[in-house]
């Protein structure tokens, strides 16, 4: 076997270093819950791991500018025991919550949800429907990117090698703003999403949606942005006619597979359905925070 | 091949020992320092059998390194009862014949314990939820709810 080196850098500048300098493969470390059973199944054989969960910007959840920042390597029961941010956020929250047990979210971390890059991640297109945006560091310094344009295929992403998503930003809150994620499983817990529906959206003073953002997961190669679903929205009251729009808007953008946990046929219904019960949850949490 | 020398407290106790990389703290645990308590389920986090606790935080240990372990304290099932004096929770499993084989009991503890540890009174939901990452395949779980709710009860009245 392989030796496998072990390293724990303590500045984004030496974790960018180890990955530059490795002469084989090398993985960055954070929860391990996908990585380690990679390795140990055999699909994955590195020669370096990173572990960079001693990096201060990876794992910090802060408060900037008005909006969040939270580490791409915070654990999610960090994220959903920080009370701030599950008020701000309950439809990111949710998400994360959806992950995995307990335990698994004792280690997995956002960030790995998103660079696994599976197209049934359950935090990215809450994300996505946030509007979060992900800093991203590598031998080229320092980038941003919005959490849409990084997954662009199962285990593919759009970062380069070497790069590392450090954070992700979530803008200020504007009042009479929610957001909401449903997914759908055949089991109550412990399972992958069949489809997954991310709302955010925001009423001005009389209760028309003037911003919105929808996106869907687990019904193409990756999670979508849906512009036509989230323009369903805007300029109407949420009413029953534009979330119907908003449910076919979203129906029309899905490009599923068909698998043992759902047929294409079913996929494309029930990514309508979730898009308006979110859309719903999301228009009652704006309405409260007004 | 050089390995790694870790230095970690167990139980309250420091110890340290020498892995490869790849070793996971389940099999640390188990190989290396001869603490059988945790057990192995499927390897891949799906089970919780070998649930412990890392800094407090409920893990399973077959998806951490041993070489994570570095200046963490880690708490087993063998750290549960004091001396020959049983934890609330594992008395109040033999009580209400909350296992059977008793593959999943140690990690069913450790989690339990650490649920009443942030919820000293968590409704049966509460607790089916938080138990959703541990398999039994013998008890069909009533019982297993019964004694954690049975235990968080007795707890918190002492």
């Amino acid at each position: 076997m392989n030796e496998i080196l072990y390293e724990t850098p303590q500045t984004l500048e030496s974790a960018v270093a180890l990955l530059a300098g490795a002469s084989g493969q090398a993985r960055v470390l954070a929860g391990g819950t996908d990585l380690l059973i990679q390795m140990r199944a055999g699909r994955v054989m590195p020669g370096l791991l990173v572990d960079i969960k001693g990096i201060p910007e990876m794992t910090a959840i802060v408060a900037e500018s008005g909006g969040f920042r939270f580490g791409a390597a915070a654990t999610c029961m960090e994220l959903i025991e920080h009370e701030a941010f599950a008020k701000e956020w309950p439809g990111v929250t949710d998400a994360v919550k959806l992950i995995g047990s307990i335990q698994v979210k004792g280690r997995a971390t956002v960030g790995g949800n998103l660079c696994n890059a599976s197209p049934a991640a359950d935090s990215v297109p809450a994300l996505i429907a946030a509007g979060a945006v992900a800093r991203i560091v590598g031998p080229g310094g320092k980038r941003e990117a919005r959490v849409e344009d990084i997954p662009v295929g199962p285990g593919k992403t759009s970062l380069a090698d070497g790069e590392i998503v450090i954070s992700f930003y979530l803008p200020p809150r504007s009042a009479r703003s929610g957001d909401a994620y449903l997914r759908f499983t055949p089991r109550t817990e412990m399972d992958i999403a069949v489809v997954g529906a991310g709302v955010n959206l925001t009423l001005d003073e009389t209760g028309i949606c003037n911003q919105a953002r929808v996106s869907l997961g687990a019904v193409a190669e990756r999670a979508l942005l849906v512009p036509e679903a989230a323009a369903a929205l805007i300029g109407t009251k949420v009413d029953d006619d534009a979330l119907q729009r908003l449910a076919a808007a979203a129906s029309a953008a899905c490009r599923p597979i068909a698998d043992k946990r759902g047929t294409r046929e079913f996929r494309i219904e029930v990514a309508g359905v979730l898009a308006r019960r979110a859309a719903g949850i999301a228009l009652d949490r704006a309405r409260r925070n007004s | 091949m050089s390995k790694h020398h870790v230095t970690t407290t167990l139980n309250g106790n420091a110890v340290e020992f020498l892995c490869d990389t790849q070793q996971t703290l389940l099999e640390v645990l188990r190989d290396e320092l001869h603490h059988t308590g945790t057990k192995e389920g499927c390897g891949t986090g799906d089970c919780g059998a070998c649930s412990v606790t890392v800094d407090g935080r409920l893990v399973c240990s077959c998806l951490v390194l041993g070489v994570e372990a570095q200046g963490k304290s880690i708490q087993t099932i063998e750290g549960m009862a004091q001396g020959t004096s049983l934890h609330p929770l594992q008395r109040k499993f033999l009580e209400h014949a909350a296992l059977q084989c008793g593959v999943c009991t140690p990690g069913i503890l450790i989690a339990a314990r650490a649920l009443l540890a942030r919820n000293p009174d968590p409704s049966e939901e509460e607790v089916r939820f938080w138990l959703a990452g541990n398999l039994c395949r013998c008890t069909g779980y009533n019982k297993i709810i019964e004694a954690v709710l049975d235990a968080a009860h007795e707890m918190r009245g002492s």
